[in-house]
C-alpha cells in the first residue's frame, strides 16, 4: 500500500510538460510548446503608427500578416539596446496570429510537475498578471508565461 | 434562353434528383409522413412553376402526379410499389419534357393522356395495383414519341433559342427512350451548377494570395537580368492574371439582381402616395462583385424610395410646374475606369436649399456665416450628415431612422463615394461610384516618416509636388495659416494634413524640403495629405487589421507588398474624420470662440473679422448677405473706385482697410438689397459668435459705431450705414426711386439702443424708405405734437421710461397717428409677448434679428393701407 501511494505521487510529480524556453531581459521564461506555432529569427517589422506601445508592428509570415507584440514592453521592462536582433514566438489567438518579440529563444525542454510552484505572492503585478507559475530548474528559475493573457490586449484597450 | 426558364430548369432538375431519392425511400418506408410531405411539396412546386411559365404539358403531368401524392399524403391511398412506379413514371415524363425544354426551349409534342389517365385513376382510388404496372409501362412508348416528332423542332430551334449549342442535348433526348432516368439531367446540369458562396470566397482568397506571391516573384525577377526564370515567370504571371479574372467572374452578378425588387417598390410607392412614377432601369446587366452587390442593395433601395417619396411631386404639383404628371426615376449603371457608376436621378422638385440651411443651423451643423460662404452644392450635401431628413414629416414610406447618412456610410465602407447634383424644380441626381470588387484594389504607395503606406487609388484625385520652404523652382509651396498647412491649388486653398504629424511619426523633413501632396477626395471635400515620397501603384489585397488595432481608424486594413513587407492601408475617410474635414468643410478653428449662453439682453449673431491689420471688428450677421473669398485679380477699377464682377453685375467695393496687393485673395462681406450689392473688403473673416451686444465706448472714428466686448475681446462694431454710403449714392437713391415710385414712405423708428438705430436706419433707407429715428417713446410723442406725419412706426418694446406697449397705447388713444401701422421690434418674439403687443395696439411683431422680415412687414402694412 505504501509503495502504491508513493508510486502515485511519483507519477504525478513525474508528469512532464514541454516548454519552449526563452529569455527576456535576462529572465528565463517558458511557453507551453503546444501554444507555439512558429519560432522566427529576426524579422522586418512594419511599425504601426497610433497603435498601443506594446505593439511592435506587423510582419509577414509566409503570406499571413502577424501582429508583433513586444514582450519587454508588455512586461513593462526597458527597451533593449538598439540593433539587438530579437526573435519571435508565434502564437494563435482567435484565428489571428501574433508574434511575441523576445530577446532569445533557447530550446525545448520537458519539465516535471514536481518542480512547479505557484507565483510567489511578492511577484511584481506586471509579471504576475502574465505568469501562471514558476519552475525550479537546476540553477535558474523559469517563469511560465500565459500566452492567452499576453495577447489579450484588446480587452485592456 | 430566357433567364427565368434557365433558372426553372436548374431548379427542376435539382428537385427531380431529390424526388428520385425520396420516392425510393417512400417505397421502403411508405408511412414516412415527412418524406411524403416533401415529395408532395417538390411536385407541387414544379407544377406551380410550370403553370406560371406557361408550360401546359409539364403542368398537366405534374398535376396528375400531385393528385396521387396528395391522396398518399392524406392517407387515402397507401404507397404500394405499383403506385410508386407510377409516380416515377410521371417523373420520367417530366424529365423528358424538361430535357426537351433545355435542348429546344420548347416542351415538345407528345401524348401524355394515357399516363395522366392512369394517374387519375389511381387518384380516384380505383384498384390500380394490378393495372398499375401496365399503366406505368405504357408511358414509354408515348415518351419515345416526342423525340420522334421533336427532332425537326430540335434541329431548327437550337441556333436561335440557345446561344451556346449543347451537343449533348439532342442525343440525350434520343437516349431517353433507352435510359429514361439519366436522360434529362446532364443536358441541363451542364450549363450551371450551384456552388456555395464559401467555396467561391475561399477560391478568391487563394487567388489573392497567388497574386501576391506572383507580385513577389516578379519583384525578385526584376533584380536579376537574364534569369532563366524570366520566361516561365512571365507565363505564370499571365496565367495568374487570367485565373484572377476567371475567379472574379464567378463572383460577378448583374446589378439588375439588386434592382429586381424596385419596380414593385416604386409601384406600391406610387399607389400609396397617389403619385405617378415611371421607373427606368438602364444598364441592369452591368456586373459587379456579389459582395459589393449585397452591400449596395439596401442603400439603393433606400435612395429610390427617397426619390419617389421626397423627390417627386404629386401629379397636381407637377402639372402646375409645367411638367408631365408622371415623374421619372432613372437608374443607370455603367462601368467607368475600374469602377461602377450608378446614377439615381429623378425629375422632381430638387433639394430645398433653404430648408436644408435652416435644418443645418437648427442642428448646430453649421453657422449662418459658414452657410453663407458655402456653395449651393455644399449645402445640399448636408443631407449626408447624421440626423438629417428634409421631409418635414416622416412618412410611412421613407420610414425613420435611416437617412442618407447611413447610405453614405455604407457606400464609403466599401470604398465608394456618393455625390449629388440638384437643381430646384428640375430634379436631383445621385451618383454612386463603387469599386468593382473589394478583394483586390489598386493603391498608391507613399512614404512618410520612413514608413510606407498604401492609399487606395479610388480616393486619390491627383498628386502635387510641393516644397516645404520657399525656394527655387516652380513647385508649389506649402504655406501656413497659424501652423495649419495649406496649399494654393489652382484657384482654391487646399487644406493639408501632414501624414507625419497625423500618425505621430515625428518630423522627417527631407533636406531639399521637397514633399508630395496626395490630393484625396472625401465626400465632397478635398484634402491634401503631405507625404515625403511617392512610389508606384500596386495591386493590393486588402486584409483586415488585427482586432487589437481596430480602434485605429486611420487604417482600413493592411497588406503584403510585392517585396514581402507588410504595409498599412490608409483610410482617407478616417483621416478626414480625424482632421474634421469630412464634417462638411468647416475647419476646427471656426467654432472655438466662446459663446456665452443665458444672458438676458439682446443676443445677436455677430460676424467677427479683421481689418486694418489687427483691428478686430464685428457686424451683425443679419446684415451680411454673403461672405466671399475672391481672387485679387478679379478686382478691377472703375472711375477710380474698386469694383468687381459679381453674379453678372458690377459690384462696388469699399476697402475697410488698406489692402495689401500682395495677398492673392480678398475676403469680402457682401451686402445685398434687391438688385444692389456692395462688397466690403476686409483682411480676414474670423468667426461668427452669438453674444449680447453692449457698446461700451462710442465710436470716435467714422465707420465705427463703438467698441463692445465680443467673445471676451474688445471689438469695434462696424457702422454699416456709413460704409454703405461709401459705396456711392446709388445705394440709396436707385433703390428708393425704383421701389416706391413718386413718393417715399416715411417710417419712424423708436429705439433706445443707438446701435440698433444705426443698424435699422441705413437698412430701411436702403430699402427705399425715408427714415426718421428717435431714441425714446417720449421723443416720438413730441414729434406727433409738433405735427410730423409718417406712414408707419417701428418701435422697440423694451425702453426706459415709457416702454413700447405704453407707447402703442398712447398712439392708439387718439391723434393723427392713431391709425398708423405700428410694428413692434423686439428681442422677445414669443407668443406671449406677441399677444401683449397686439393688445396694446401693434399691427405686427418682428424679431430684431430678422432684418428682411422688418422690411416685408413694413411693406405689407403700407400696401394694406394704400392698396393703390
Amino acid at each position: 500500500m505504501t509503495t502504491e501511494l508513493l508510486d502515485r505521487v511519483d507519477t504525478a510529480a513525474d508528469e512532464e510538460q514541454v516548454f519552449v524556453t526563452l529569455t527576456v531581459a535576462d529572465q528565463l521564461c517558458g511557453v507551453p510548446v503546444l501554444a507555439v506555432r512558429d519560432i522566427l529569427g529576426e524579422q522586418i517589422i512594419t511599425r504601426i503608427p497610433l497603435a498601443p506601445p506594446e505593439i511592435a508592428g506587423s510582419l509577414n509570415l509566409r503570406g499571413r500578416i502577424v501582429t508583433a507584440i513586444d514582450l519587454r514592453r508588455r512586461l513593462r521592462l526597458p527597451d533593449p539596446a538598439p540593433d539587438t536582433g530579437r526573435m519571435s514566438v508565434v502564437a494563435e489567438q482567435g484565428g489571428e496570429l501574433y508574434a511575441l518579440l523576445v530577446d532569445q529563444v533557447s530550446e525545448v525542454v520537458s519539465l516535471k510537475a514536481r518542480d512547479f510552484e505557484r507565483n510567489p505572492a511578492t511577484l511584481e503585478p506586471s509579471w504576475a498578471a502574465f505568469s501562471t507559475g514558476i519552475y525550479r530548474l537546476g540553477e535558474r528559475l523559469l517563469v511560465v508565461l500565459d500566452v492567452g493573457r499576453l495577447l489579450a490586449l484588446s480587452e485592456q484597450g | 434562353m430566357d433567364d427565368l426558364l434557365t433558372d426553372f430548369l436548374t431548379e427542376t432538375n435539382e428537385s427531380l434528383g431529390d424526388l428520385d431519392v425520396a420516392l425510393v425511400t417512400l417505397e421502403r418506408t411508405p408511412d414516412d409522413a415527412d418524406n411524403l410531405a416533401q415529395i408532395f411539396r417538390l411536385v407541387h412546386t414544379i407544377k406551380g412553376t410550370c403553370g406560371f411559365l406557361g408550360l401546359p404539358r409539364l403542368e398537366k403531368v405534374a398535376h396528375a402526379g400531385e393528385n396521387v401524392l396528395g391522396k398518399l399524403r392524406d392517407g387515402v391511398l397507401k404507397a404500394t410499389p405499383a403506385i410508386v412506379s407510377q409516380i416515377l413514371g410521371a417523373l420520367d415524363r417530366i424529365k423528358a419534357i424538361v430535357a426537351n425544354l433545355a435542348a429546344t426551349g420548347a416542351e415538345g409534342v407528345g401524348d401524355d393522356q394515357p399516363l395522366i389517365a392512369a394517374l387519375d385513376a389511381t387518384a380516384a382510388g380505383q384498384p390500380t395495383p394490378a393495372k398499375a404496372e401496365p399503366a406505368a409501362l405504357p408511358p414509354p412508348p408515348p415518351v419515345v414519341a416526342p423525340p420522334v416528332v421533336a427532332p425537326p423542332v430540335a434541329i431548327e430551334a437550337p441556333p436561335p433559342a440557345a446561344p451556346t449549342p449543347r451537343p449533348a442535348a439532342e442525343p440525350s433526348v434520343e437516349e431517353h427512350a433507352a435510359a429514361p432516368n439519366a436522360a434529362g439531367a446532364p443536358a441541363v446540369a451542364a450549363q450551371t451548377i450551384r456552388v456555395t458562396v464559401d467555396v467561391l470566397e475561399d477560391l478568391m482568397t487563394l487567388v489573392s494570395e497567388l497574386v501576391l506571391t506572383r507580385n513577389q516573384l516578379l519583384q525578385l525577377a526584376r533584380t536579376q537580368d537574364n534569369s532563366s526564370f524570366t520566361v516561365p515567370l512571365q507565363r505564370l504571371s499571365h496565367i495568374t492574371s487570367d485565373l484572377q479574372e476567371g475567379v472574379m467572374k464567378t463572383r460577378m452578378q448583374p446589378i439588375g439582381n439588386a434592382w429586381n425588387k424596385l419596380p414593385r417598390l416604386v409601384r406600391d410607392l406610387a399607389h400609396d402616395m397617389d403619385k405617378k412614377i415611371e421607373l427606368t432601369m438602364l444598364g441592369a446587366d452591368t456586373e459587379l462583385d456579389r459582395q459589393v452587390l449585397e452591400l449596395i442593395k439596401d442603400p439603393l433601395t433606400h435612395m429610390v424610395r427617397n426619390s419617389g417619396d421626397h423627390g417627386l411631386e404629386g401629379p397636381a404639383e407637377r402639372r402646375s410646374a409645367g411638367k408631365p404628371e408622371t415623374g421619372r426615376i432613372v437608374l443607370n449603371a455603367f462601368h467607368e475606369g475600374g469602377h461602377i457608376i450608378i446614377e439615381i436621378s429623378d425629375d422632381g422638385r430638387g433639394l430645398a436649399v433653404e430648408k436644408i440651411k435652416a435644418k443645418a443651423i437648427a442642428n448646430g451643423l453649421a453657422t449662418e456665416a459658414e452657410l453663407s460662404a458655402m456653395s449651393e452644392n455644399q449645402i445640399q450635401r448636408f443631407i449626408f450628415r447624421a440626423g438629417f431628413s428634409t421631409a418635414a414629416a416622416i412618412t410611412a414610406v421613407s420610414g425613420r431612422g435611416v437617412g442618407m447618412d447611413v447610405v453614405k456610410t455604407n457606400i464609403e465602407k466599401i470604398g465608394g463615394a456618393i455625390d449629388l447634383k440638384s437643381t430646384a424644380g428640375e430634379g436631383t441626381v445621385f451618383t454612386i461610384k463603387i469599386p468593382l470588387t473589394l478583394a483586390i484594389v489598386s493603391a498608391l504607395i507613399v512614404e512618410a516618416g520612413k514608413e510606407r503606406f498604401a492609399i487606395p487609388q479610388i480616393s486619390v484625385v491627383e498628386l502635387v509636388r510641393a516644397r516645404r520652404t520657399h525656394g527655387s523652382g516652380s513647385d508649389s509651396v506649402i504655406e501656413h495659416v497659424n501652423n495649419t498647412p495649406v496649399l494654393r491649388l489652382r484657384d482654391r486653398l487646399l487644406p493639408l494634413i501632414g501624414l507625419n504629424t497625423l500618425l505621430g511619426l515625428g518630423d522627417t523633413q527631407d533636406d531639399d524640403g521637397g514633399a508630395y501632396i496626395v490630393v484625396t477626395q472625401v465626400g465632397a471635400n478635398l484634402l491634401g495629405i503631405i507625404v515625403d515620397r511617392v512610389f508606384d501603384t500596386e495591386e493590393i489585397v486588402v486584409k483586415p487589421v488585427a482586432p487589437i488595432l481596430r480602434h485605429v481608424t486611420m487604417f482600413s486594413g493592411n497588406t503584403i507588398l510585392g517585396d514581402g513587407s507588410v504595409i498599412m492601408i490608409l483610410d482617407p475617410n478616417g483621416i478626414a474624420r480625424a482632421t474634421g474635414v469630412a464634417a462638411g468643410g468647416e475647419s476646427k478653428t471656426f467654432n472655438t470662440a466662446p459663446t456665452e449662453t443665458n444672458r438676458s439682453g439682446e443676443r445677436v449673431s455677430m460676424l467677427l473679422f479683421r481689418a486694418n491689420g489687427d483691428q478686430r471688428m464685428a457686424v451683425p450677421l443679419g446684415l451680411v448677405a454673403r461672405l466671399e473669398d475672391v481672387e485679387r485679380e478679379k478686382i478691377e477699377t472703375a472711375s477710380g473706385a474698386p469694383v468687381m464682377q459679381y453674379r453678372g453685375k458690377l459690384m462696388p467695393l469699399v476697402a475697410l482697410s488698406q489692402h495689401d496687393p500682395e495677398q492673392p485673395r480678398q475676403a469680402l462681406l457682401v451686402f445685398v438689397d434687391g438688385e444692389l450689392a456692395m462688397g466690403l473688403m476686409v483682411d480676414e473673416i474670423i468667426d461668427v459668435v452669438e453674444d449680447s451686444l453692449a457698446i461700451e465706448l462710442s465710436g470716435a472714428r467714422a465707420g465705427v459705431l463703438g467698441t463692445a466686448v465680443i467673445g471676451g475681446k474688445a471689438t469695434d462694431i462696424l457702422d454699416t450705414g456709413y460704409w454703405l454710403t461709401q459705396a456711392g449714392q446709388d445705394w440709396f437713391h436707385t433703390s428708393s426711386g425704383e421701389r416706391s415710385g413718386a413718393r417715399q414712405s416715411r417710417v419712424l423708428i423708436v429705439e433706445d439702443s443707438g446701435f440698433f438705430r444705426q443698424l435699422i436706419v441705413p437698412m430701411l433707407s436702403a430699402a427705399g424708405f425715408r427714415v426718421s429715428a428717435v431714441d425714446s417713446a417720449k421723443a416720438a410723442l413730441r414729434l406727433q405734437e409738433s405735427g410730423e406725419m409718417f406712414d408707419a412706426i417701428v418701435s422697440d418694446i423694451d425702453m426706459p421710461d415709457m416702454d413700447g406697449l405704453a407707447f402703442a397705447r398712447a398712439v392708439r388713444a387718439g391723434g393723427p397717428w392713431a391709425d398708423l401701422p405700428l410694428i413692434a421690434l423686439t428681442a422677445h418674439a414669443d407668443p406671449r409677448h406677441i399677444e401683449a403687443g397686439r393688445e396694446a395696439g401693434f399691427t405686427d411683431y418682428v424679431a430684431k434679428s430678422q432684418r428682411d422680415a422688418l422690411i416685408v412687414s413694413i411693406r405689407q402694412c403700407l400696401s394694406e393701407l394704400n392698396p393703390a
